[in-house]
């Protein structure tokens, strides 16, 4: 049996609390949600925080609402409550594909999306999701709040913009009229971390694609957003021939390596391959009336 | 012998056969209810607990060990080195091939993970948290990773502890008529050779290896309760490398979580376990956590081959050639009978009527973990069939032929056998061509096939790919075979309660097959006592009779026949007995199951149970018959046993991202006699779901400075239900000749079978001669798109 190292634990009753608790204790303060990625860390004894700051409590931070023209989803939102909202396959068909290929329903049940999120591990699917999505995330602190896109949270492999004394406390997806979104993750067996993933996200308005937004796992750091494929895409209107380029400037625009998941020309391969399919398919849902999408196999 | 179907209908599953037949699993109640009792399981009064610290590097001289820091942590109680042990002469142990290996390293570690240290502690958190407080100083030396440099100029020397030694050669060892083959391939009209690489795989049970070591202080006995799949074996070796007096050892494998040869060695925590209890007088518990079971304990496979294969252009195989470069790792600690370094792996004939074959295997050190017996064990059986039944298929895409039809035209004929093959082998009988027509019916080949021009024509990427194999298990006549000079004969007693229950006693140890319904089956069909009044006890060496333990399929083929022995020795007895109660001769007696009767007068009879009572009663027995319904007996197999099957798997390939999804498995084993029909699909189902993974997903790598990079269950890949597809099995029944109930042994078929009819699939799809597993979607993608994809790492 692995065994972390001696810890202290705090289980917070409120944000308030957990930001006190977290400014205390300061570098040596982690927050455990589901605990999915941090604990294994820490029985591997890569991680040896000496807090932990334990939020399951805190049900504020578990929800999901329609204000106005944003979803709003609490970082306590489990993968599960994710996966079965009803609101989010509406809106969101892209978050419920990441969500069938999220590791596994034990996993599922426990983390969450402000633990993926903030965990920022480069292979991990809702940042991917969220940067597509052109997604903004609410961070809390003595100070209040402050509110910061996909692309400038994610600073690269497990970094954040989350400081000392703060917290991911909400996403906010924005609702646009005429979306569709798509996500396409290929990995060796069910569960594991993507090779590549690639999310899509757009609008279709009379015609044209708007609001492109496409998002890249696992194929290096800056590809939550690729401007360079969001820019081709924009105002053009779809068909084969703009996906294969916009597949292919896809590939252009990462920065795989090579590992056990596969070689950096494969990887970019997919990055190309993948970001094609997905923009397939959500250009398909576009054209169809909201919430068809959410009764897709 | 010809294939006999089983009645097509099967039994309810309620119903209880006295003998052979589909019944539930006797042990599963305890395991159903989380009631298993495992080695972790295990607490010991004033138990301590033990944690390993290991090498991070995978060459390097010891220059310092500084445990100051440990031992002064409050809750550690020792720290031993391997200055300590070499103090008691324990620093090196004899492996199972007749080498040395480090318990403890004291000049160099060879591999990482390697284990250099042991703390003993108050709980498991403090003596891992110790190790952390060793200081060890290292000076890092040049690794050989790959085993291709091993043998070249200035590879390092690993093993400079032996004496003489100046280079990474373990040894030599070839089968087979060089010269009768070289002849038959210079006048073949075709000859194809293929490079292929079967990796380093790792079994990878989910009970991790452990023990609790309890040496009693007053009468100097150990008890051993550990993971072991030979817990005999593994008490002669204590005895004979700690100079523990046998009779003052005990060891006990209680309920095992997986094996599949992982725990036929004997590991260097185990003894570390039992020198700890010494020192501090308390038992002690070691348990190893995931990463230390995949980056130090018996890998499996690791086989280089270079296969040729010579034919007639019309398709007829002539002769088979073969060259290995094995991997053993540091130390040669793999298992194999002592005659045979490369283990069985001269079964590489495969299924064949062929006219000459040779191999030659040469084995060399690597600086990566050692071992090599496993998944399953098979002793080489697996990697041979890999190389044949890739080769067959190399050489039907050199032929332009159908692979089916190639393996049929080339399989042995059911009066070939008994089968001398052309490197030693007496194969004991079989029906091929059978087996193979009715996997091809079951699969619907022919609309395979044609489904897979129509999908061609539409540019989508479909496989079938077929496996033909034989095995060679049951080990083994003792005259053949021997492991460190234990002859490979097994033990059993039998003894039938004056109620008529009876209690059977075995030498091998069950990891999850279901010995405890099988054994008690196949007394239960030569006694006629239900299955459920016979204890199956197992597992400890206090409590059963010697034998040699549970692995390369050998439990039925030599236990189950020692069962059978036995319990037809009882039954003669009964006989006796019966005779003295009837007042008949025993002569005039016949049997039908459960019961000895007055021939031609069947209602003059005894129960066994009846004969039972009388035997523990006032019954006056004739002169020379003793009391008690009891016997023992000790079986050495007289050859071998060969289990075989034709296997059909089916793939899509999506060519645009190179993932591949296993859509149908067609199995048809033969095992010979069916003792449980659904403990056998059982076996069978594991392993396909292993074989699957072997094919596409699970290896052990490393990088250039032999860091192991499998060392989680993130990095080294199991299939799940998620990546198999519903089996679909059948069998045929081809009886052994010469085992007692004709059973030939199942329990890594399907392991064996199963890869090369997968990769011979994904090929198939993709229209690439070769490339070596795991076939990953990154690895299936690069062959299909440069025709080729370089060995794994």
């Amino acid at each position: 049996m692995q065994v972390p190292a001696s810890f202290d634990y705090q289980r917070a009753e409120s944000v308030d609390e957990a930001l006190e608790l977290l400014r205390r204790y300061g570098e040596e303060a982690r927050v455990v949600a589901g605990g999915h990625s941090l604990l294994p860390m820490m029985k591997l004894r890569l991680a040896a925080p000496e807090v932990l700051v334990d939020i399951n409590d805190l049900h504020e931070l578990d929800h999901i609402v329609l204000v106005g023209d944003e979803l709003r989803v609490g970082a306590l939102t489990r993968h599960r409550t994710l996966l079965e909202s009803e609101l989010v396959g509406r809106y969101f068909p892209i978050v419920h594909d990441a969500e069938k290929v999220i590791a596994d329903p034990p996993v599922r049940n426990r983390g969450t999306i402000g633990g993926s999120l903030c965990q920022a591990d480069p292979s991990e699917d809702l940042s991917a999701v969220c940067g597509a999505l052109h997604a903004h995330a609410v961070i809390r602190g003595a100070g209040g709040e402050r509110i910061v896109s996909m692309a400038d949270f994610h600073q690269g492999p497990y970094e954040t913009a989350v400081g000392v004394g703060e917290m991911l406390t909400e996403v906010r997806l924005p609702v646009l009229p005429g979306a569709g979104s798509a996500y396409e993750k290929v990995e060796r067996k069910a569960g594991d971390w993507a090779v590549a993933a690639a999310g899509v996200a757009l609008t279709l308005r009379e015609g044209r694609i708007a609001d492109a937004g496409v998002g890249l796992a696992a194929v290096g750091a800056g590809a939550l957003n690729l401007h360079a494929v969001q820019t081709l895409l924009n105002g053009s209107e779809p068909s084969e021939a703009l996906y294969e380029e916009a597949g292919r400037v896809a590939s252009d625009s990462c920065s795989p390596v090579t590992d056990g998941r596969g070689s950096a020309e494969y990887k970019r391969h997919l990055a190309g391959e993948l970001t094609r399919r997905a923009l397939r398919r959500a250009v398909a849902r576009a054209g169809r009336p909201i919430g068809s999408t959410a009764r897709e196999a | 012998m010809t294939a006999v179907d089983e009645p097509p209908v099967a039994p309810a599953p309620d119903e209880r056969p006295i003998g052979f037949g589909r019944m539930k699993r006797k042990e599963d109640p305890r395991f159903v209810r989380g009631k298993g009792r495992y080695v972790d399981d295990i607490h010991l009064p004033g138990m301590l607990h033990g944690a390993v610290l290991r090498s991070p590097f995978a060459h390097a001289r010891i220059v310092s060990i500084d445990t100051s820091a440990a031992e002064a942590h409050p809750k550690v109680k020792a720290v031993i080195t391997g200055e300590t042990l070499a103090g008691l002469g324990l620093a090196w142990m004899p492996t199972l091939s007749m080498d040395t290996q480090a318990v403890l390293a004291t000049d160099k570690v060879r591999f990482q993970g390697q284990e250099v240290a042991f703390v003993v502690a108050e709980d498991h958190y403090a003596a891992r948290d110790a190790i952390e407080l060793i200081d060890v100083e290292y000076e890092p030396l040049d690794p050989v990773v790959n085993a291709r440099h091993a043998l070249g100029p200035g590879a390092p020397v690993i093993r400079d502890d032996l004496e003489g030694r100046t280079d990474n050669h373990i040894f030599d060892w070839e089968a087979g008529d060089s010269a009768a083959t070289d002849e038959v391939f210079a006048r073949a009209d075709v000859v194809v050779e293929q490079t292929m690489l079967y990796p380093r795989v790792h079994p990878a049970p989910l009970e991790t290896c452990g023990a609790v070591a309890s040496m009693d202080p007053v009468d100097g006995k150990l008890t051993l309760y550990s993971t072991t799949q030979a817990p005999h074996a593994h008490r002669t070796l204590y005895a004979m490398v700690a100079g523990i007096p046998e009779h003052k050892i005990r060891v006990v494998s209680p309920d095992i979580g997986g094996g599949f040869g992982n725990k036929v060695g004997i590991y260097p925590g185990y003894v570390c376990a039992v020198v700890g209890s010494i020192v501090t007088g308390r038992p002690v518990k070691w348990m190893e956590d995931r990463s230390e079971n995949l980056m130090s304990t018996s890998f499996a496979r690791d086989y280089h081959m270079t296969g040729e294969i010579a034919a007639t252009r019309d398709g007829k195989i002539l002769a088979v050639r073969v060259k290995v470069l094995a991997d053993h790792g540091a130390f040669n600690s793999t298992a194999q009978p002592t005659k045979y370094p490369a283990g069985f792996f001269h079964i590489f004939t495969g299924s064949y009527d062929i006219e000459a074959a040779h191999c030659s295997v040469t084995g060399v050190y690597t600086n990566k973990a050692p071992g090599g017996v496993a998944y399953a064990c098979s002793f080489r059986v697996t990697e041979a069939v890999y190389l044949i039944e890739r080769m067959v298929d190399c050489l039907a895409a050199e032929l332009d032929a159908d692979p089916a039809e190639l393996r049929m035209r080339n399989l042995l004929r059911p009066e070939q056998f008994p089968y001398e093959n052309k490197t030693g082998w007496t194969y004991d009988s079989g029906d091929y061509p059978a087996c193979l027509r009715k996997a091809l019916d079951l699969a619907g080949y022919e609309e395979l096939r044609k489904e897979q021009s129509e999908k061609r024509a539409r540019g989508e990427l479909m496989g079938i790919g077929l496996s033909f194999f034989t095995e060679t298990v049951g080990a083994g006549p003792r005259k053949h075979m021997d492991i460190l000079g234990l002859g490979m004969a097994d033990g059993c007693e039998l003894r039938v309660h004056p109620t008529g229950k009876a209690v059977v006693r075995l030498s091998v140890q069950t990891q999850g097959q279901g010995h405890e319904t099988t054994f008690a089956q196949i007394v239960a069909e030569e006694l006629g006592i239900p299955p459920e009044d016979i204890d199956v006890v197992h597992g400890d060496t206090d409590q059963t009779p010697f034998g040699l333990g549970t692995y390369g399929s050998r439990s039925t083929p030599v236990s189950g026949a020692a069962a059978a022995v036995v319990a037809r020795k009882v039954r003669d007895k009964a006989r006796i007995i019966a005779g003295a109660m009837l007042e008949v001769s025993p002569d005039d007696l016949e049997w039908t199951k459960g019961r000895w009767s007055v021939a031609g007068d069947p209602a003059i009879t005894k129960t066994i149970q009846e004969i039972a009572l009388a035997a523990h009663g006032s019954l006056e027995l004739p002169d020379g018959v003793e009391g008690h319904l009891e016997a023992t007996t000790v079986y050495n197999p007289p050859n071998l046993t060969y289990p075989f099957g034709a296997y059909v798997c089916v793939v899509d390939v999506d060519s645009g991202t190179g993932t591949v999804k296993v859509r149908r498995f067609i199995a048809v084993d033969d095992c010979g006699t069916r003792i449980n029909p659904m403990i056998i699909e059982g076996q069978v189902h594991g392993g396909l779901a292993d074989g699957v993974g072997m094919a596409l997903m699970e290896l052990i790598s490393f990088d250039e400075d032999g860091n192991c990079l499998s060392g989680s269950f993130m990095d080294y890949l199991l299939p799940t239900a998620l990546e198999v597809p519903a089996w679909e099995l059948d069998h045929t029944v081809t009886p052994s000749p010469h085992h007692p109930i004709g059973a030939k042994g199942i329990g890594e078929s399907a392991t064996v079978g199963s890869p090369p009819a997968v990769v011979n699939a994904v090929l198939d799809a993709i229209g690439v001669r070769h490339a070596d597993m795991p076939l990953t979607p990154s690895r299936v993608w690069q062959a299909l798109h440069r025709g080729e994809v370089e060995a794994p790492q």
